[in-house]
């Protein structure tokens, strides 16, 4: 395999897994705070058109990564509190997020261009590639790895943040706690209904950047589903990663060398059917799914938080 | 002085039935407000709705009914695969996949539609061979694209709302490869779509587009309903659902059930399809995916799963649809303001059960 | 604690209490299951707030202050410790970090050396002795509940509250129990006992409260009061410790384990080398401390779990490793241990609990349709003969009282049995049937018991009750680590021989 064909692999791979690593790294948090957030595909298409728009009429990626994450962390909080305070089924919240974010999206991209008009086909501001100097020198894998937006320069460094913060911190034992034993934390003097509220939040607000990356990055502008299901693939990343960041790179980098192969088939003019390269990721989330959770379950011991997907009440008679 | 949350132990009738009431109203509310942000007046969007959602009083003073007729039409497939999703959600297994079932079971019908006289030389070119064979056809392949993921969490554990997900993708996928080339009209004059079907393969219409599609979607709830209140099978689905460690205790097989289960949810979703097929487009074409799987999620859950309940759901959703089909028409709004009620309704409904459950006191 | 009364929906689960506890003593606090102390000192350690009533603590200088315990938080704050029953430790985490979960700390980063030596430290005082860093599902039970009170310690606790702390360890391991409470105390610590065990009520403490109906009955001297005395107060009427047994000649065996060896959820081996048998009039009792296998082994007898090796005869047919159903129609009834998670469907209507094992049976069903007249005379036959106290038979099972639910579950099985076991008699495998019932509910559910035996029926008695097993066991099987240790005779039952098998002697190398 030679070098450049590697190189130019993972360069797709990064582009196209950057919004991939910051949502799957927002649903570990808040899965590992024992709150399962299946909106994540609503809020990532919310990130995306909101971050447009802002973007598109203040001329500044800033006010729509911004925005993004503020709409993010406005969704997030209400599937917190329909389910942390109302003690709704997780699940069904959570397809309701994505059902309603699909829609608002759908809706918000008819409307939010010049004057009322659609969102679509519109040129707004992006991030550009920059360059980092001396590493970006370092061959086709250095201009590869180096010469990225912004946003991916921030995963690089937000990633082993995120893994020092779950395993070595204080604050990270107790989410870890809080996810696989919300009543021995509780008995413990932690409250737990505010660190699920702000680990679901948070989550939401890495979602709504991840959406961000793909409008002002990565296609860019804005698309009738533009996310495509990602939100969903992210969800299952976060299974495959067993909620460790680091790992989630590992699944994000292999979806987005899915994407690669798939765009490097198509220029070398193959026979096979555009729909049915397209259903690549979709089959690998479902083998990847299957292998990983026999494995788990070989092991028995690294899993799911325990207490994850079910609700927290305290005022439980025994 | 604090507010106190405390169990109930009986719920008082009337919350069940302000709830739904109140969750309408408030989705309504919501609606009218991102109508407002986008400058349309929401008192004459939702007239408008309504108005093309059912018809208006001159309508039905001239015989006309196109209105509810369009509603009805939309409901077929809204109460087929809420009844398909509704079954399955009894026994806490997550079909998201009634979108992909569908449209499989689409394609089946489709090609027996297409290809039956080819397979079987001789048939009669009647309605009564070739629609039950393609109702078959489309069980078949519902059935079995929703028993993979079944099988997958039956033995192995496998998270089925992914699986059937992604499975939603990969049908819809190939579904688009079929009717965009390789099952193309030649004599389409370049539009894609298949050939049309043969009038032994269409439903026969009642008024309008509306078709006999409804009797078998009525039928089918009729059936659910036996089926869950008044057979054994029901029962093991129930208790499934509402406790998988006392149904193992009982000596239920959960993994067939599972499986068993699923064969009959994506098999009435595939059915969904087939009367689409046969009963609307006639052909297969663009128009399959448009989420009436998704919709069904929402239309079972406030339906409490209750194959009724469903029924009167479906049709109410179908009405919000038609509407928003309407305004897109006439006012140039985006039609997905009808998921956006949708939506907010679920969301409400959701949040409404926890009175259901609690009540807030106050406390000194 | 003055006055404190706390209500839940139907029931007043303290009443008007006033309770007082001193630095340096040990407070016993007794009462049945249902008598309410759970709930009182669950107020006092903030996770329930009290309808009514003050609390006061005197601090360290000798001053009293009120005070108001709104959370778990404040209440370590306060210097207020309770070890639960369910211990409330996260398995996957080390013991250290239990025991800083929930301190705030200017330190951001975790310092594993010191929290180890300062753990450590304590251990020594108090003489408990625990590895910092060892995982905490590595640790037997016995050793996680040190780790629960070396967290109250590591707190500073001054007020530490145990909730029934002997329920899961050997009577040897709550001999050393007993120990550490004395030494606490001495240390000048503040230790309240809650137990419905009259004996280490007795050897332990130095103060009795007896709490009844949600009411503090009587507070003693423990050296001025007796066992008789203290169960009096706790029943409210004459309890004659007597015992009854079943009278019944043995026939044939309905029950037969040979060589079973089975393997738990997480693929540890849970039962070794398992044999015994169950004769038909008898009921075989088996003791031993909770989580030596005994679950496993009920569900091998009930074909919940497959074995790895051995037989299992019902009434002489070969079910090993067959599946539950097949145990069903067999003839075996199982009353689990878990009443509601595995026992009901909380939300379905008692009709439908009733049904759950009958519902293939033609008494309910005809073809694949459910019949729903006879479902409703099914139900309403059992609800009388078996005395369940409902409102009607479509309320949701959730709602009746622990001891009516129990009732519930005995009228199935016993039915269900009755109607599809081969012959007239048959197998019933039951739980810890007793386990947080009243003193009313216990004697009904030991009595059904004592029917089926005399019927010529076998009981498969499982408890971590001692009590309950001497008190109405043919033959007493001890198991621990998976293996039976000895099996005795029930009337010549010798409870420092049980002791020591259940704690993995063997007696006869004394």
């Amino acid at each position: 395999m030679d070098l450049l064909l590697i190189a130019s692999i993972v360069s797709i791979a990064l582009a196209a897994g950057t919004s991939l690593v910051y949502a799957t790294i927002g649903e570990i948090l808040t899965e590992r705070a024992g709150i399962l957030n299946l909106g994540v595909e609503g809020i990532m298409i919310m990130g995306a058109v909101t971050g447009f728009a802002a973007a598109f009429h203040t001329e500044s990626v800033f006010w729509g990564v911004v925005v993004a994450m503020l709409v993010g962390a406005m969704m997030a909080s209400i599937h917190a509190f329909v389910t942390i305070t109302l003690l709704a089924d997780q699940v069904v919240s959570g397809l309701a997020m994505t059902l309603l974010g699909t829609g608002m999206a759908s809706f918000l991209g008819q409307r939010l261009g010049v004057d009322g008009a659609p969102l679509v086909g519109q040129i707004g501001p992006r991030f550009e590639r920059v360059a980092l100097p001396v590493l970006s020198d370092f061959g086709a894998m250095g201009d590869s790895v180096f010469n990225r937006d912004i946003l991916t320069y921030f995963m690089y460094i937000l990633v082993p943040i995120i893994w020092i913060f779950i395993y070595k911190l204080r604050a990270g034992l107790v989410l870890r706690s809080v996810g696989e034993n919300p009543q021995a934390s509780d008995a413990m003097g932690v409250n737990v209904f505010r660190v699920r509220y702000v680990y679901t939040i948070v989550g939401g607000m890495l979602v709504g950047l991840g959406g961000a990356h793909l409008s002002l990055s990565y296609t860019p502008g804005w698309t009738e589903n533009i996310t495509g299901g990602r939100g969903w693939i992210a969800v299952a990343l976060v299974i495959f990663a067993t909620w460790d960041p680091i790992r989630s790179v590992a699944g994000a980098l292999l979806f987005g060398g899915v994407n690669a192969i798939q765009f490097r088939l198509q220029a070398a003019g193959t026979t096979i059917p555009a729909s049915l390269l397209n259903m690549l990721p979709y089959i690998l989330t479902i083998v990847v799914l299957v292998i990983v959770t026999w494995f788990e379950s070989l092991s028995k011991r690294v899993g799911a938080p325990a207490s994850l997907g079910i609700p927290y009440v305290r005022e439980e008679r025994v | 002085m604090k507010i106190v949350i405390e169990s109930r132990i009986e719920t008082p009738r009337i919350i069940g039935v302000l709830v739904p009431v109140v969750s309408v109203g408030l989705a309504l509310v919501f609606g009218g407000i991102l109508m407002a942000v986008v400058g349309a007046d929401p008192i004459e969007t939702y007239s408008a709705m309504a108005e093309g959602a059912f018809g208006s009083p001159e309508q039905w003073k001239a015989g006309q009914y196109y209105s509810i007729t369009e509603t009805l039409v939309k409901a077929i497939p809204l109460m087929l695969t809420g009844l398909a999703v509704g079954v399955a959600f009894r026994m806490l297994f997550w079909n998201i996949g009634a979108e992909g079932q569908l449209v499989l079971g689409g394609v089946s019908a489709s090609a027996i539609a297409l290809w039956l006289a080819d397979l079987v030389p001789g048939v009669p070119e009647s309605a009564w061979v070739y629609l039950p064979v393609m109702a078959i056809a489309g069980i078949i392949a519902g059935g079995i694209w929703a028993v993979v993921p079944a099988i997958l969490k039956a033995y192995l554990k496998v998270n089925e709302i992914i699986t059937t997900l992604m499975l939603n993708y990969v049908a819809i996928l190939w579904y688009q490869y079929l009717f965009n080339v390789a099952w193309k009209d030649p004599d389409g004059y370049g539009f894609p779509g298949s050939a049309k079907f043969g009038e032994c393969c269409k439903i026969a219409r009642i008024s309008g587009r509306l078709h006999w599609g409804l009797g078998i979607a009525f039928v089918s709830a009729i059936a659910m309903w036996i089926v869950l209140d008044k057979t054994k099978w029901g029962y093991q689905i129930r208790l499934i659902g509402e406790n998988t460690s006392a149904a193992r205790y009982a000596g239920i097989n959960i993994g067939k059930n599972i499986v068993g289960v699923m064969l009959l949810s994506g098999g009435l979703a595939g059915l969904a399809g087939m009367v689409e097929v046969a009963g609307i487009s006639h052909s297969l074409q663009e128009g399959l995916n448009v989420g009436y799987g998704f919709t069904a999620i929402i239309i079972s859950w406030l339906a409490r799963l209750n194959p009724w309940g469903i029924v009167l759901v479906a049709n109410m959703f179908a009405a919000i649809l038609v509407g928003g089909d309407q305004i897109q028409m006439t006012m140039g709004l985006p039609g997905s303001v009808a998921h956006v009620l949708q939506g907010t309704m679920l969301f409400c409904v959701l949040g409404g059960e926890f009175f259901q459950r609690y009540r807030l006191a106050v406390k000194r | 604690m003055r006055g404190i009364t706390k209500r839940f929906p139907g029931v007043i689960a303290a009443d008007q209490v006033n309770f007082s506890v001193r630095k340096g003593e040990v407070h016993g606090l007794l009462g049945e299951n249902g008598a309410g102390k759970t709930t009182l000192m669950s107020i006092l350690c903030g996770l329930y707030m009290p309808d009514a009533g003050e609390i006061f603590l005197g601090s360290r200088e000798g001053t009293v202050e009120k005070v108001h315990i709104g959370s778990p938080r404040k209440a370590i704050e306060l210097g207020i410790g309770m070890v639960h029953q369910h211990f409330r430790l996260v398995q996957s985490h080390t013991v250290a970090e239990n025991c800083i979960l929930g301190l705030s700390d200017k330190k951001m980063m975790i310092d594993r050396k010191e929290i180890s030596d300062r753990i450590t430290g304590i251990g020594g005082r108090y003489r408990i002795h625990i590895e910092p860093n060892s995982y905490v599902w590595q640790l037997s039970i016995g050793e996680q509940q040190r780790v629960e009170i070396l967290k109250m310690l590591y707190r500073n606790a001054d007020i530490l509250i145990l909730d029934e702390p002997t329920a899961v360890l050997t009577p040897l391991e709550s001999q050393e129990l007993g120990r550490t409470l004395r030494t606490m105390a001495k240390e000048g610590k503040a230790v309240v006992f809650i137990s419905h065990k009259l004996d280490e009520v007795m050897a332990f403490t130095d103060r009795v409260s007896v709490l009844r109906n949600g009411k503090n009955v009587k507070t003693v001297e423990t050296k001025n009061t007796d066992k008789e005395r203290l169960a009096n107060l706790m029943v409210g009427r004459n309890v004659v410790f007597a015992s009854e047994r079943p009278v019944f000649k043995p026939r044939n065996k309905l029950l037969e384990v040979t060589g079973v060896t089975a393997q738990n959820d997480k693929g540890v081996t849970a039962l070794v080398d398992v044999t015994f048998s169950v004769k038909s009039g008898e009921i075989l009792g088996v003791a031993g401390v909770s989580g030596n296998g005994q679950q496993e082994l009920a569900e091998v007898v009930t074909g919940l779990r497959k074995s790895t090796d051995g037989t299992v005869k019902v009434g002489g047919v070969d079910l090993t490793n067959k599946t539950a159903d097949k145990f069903i129609s067999n003839g075996v009834g199982h009353i689990p241990g878990d009443r509601i998670g595995v026992g009901l469907a909380g939300n379905l209507p008692v009709s439908d609990n009733l049904i759950m094992k009958a519902f293939r049976s033609d008494v309910v069903s005809k073809g694949i349709f459910l019949r729903h007249d006879a479902i409703r005379d099914y139900s309403n036959k059992l609800i009388e003969d078996f005395d369940v106290d409902t409102p009607d038979r479509n309320t949701p099972v959730r709602n009746l009282s622990g001891g009516n639910q129990q009732k519930a579950i005995l009228a199935r099985e016993i039915m269900a049995r009755a109607e599809q076991g081969p012959g007239d008699n048959g197998l019933l495998v039951a739980v810890q049937p007793t386990r947080g019932l009243d003193v009313g509910a216990t004697e009904a559910v030991r009595k059904l018991l004592l029917a089926q035996c005399m019927q010529g029926n076998a009981i498969l008695l499982i408890s971590d009750d001692l009590d309950e097993i001497l008190s109405v066991s043919t033959n007493i099987a001890v198991m621990f680590s998976g293996k039976i240790m000895g099996i005795v005779d029930g009337d010549y039952a010798d409870i420092s021989e049980i002791g020591i098998m259940m704690a993995g002697g063997n007696v006869n190398e004394i």
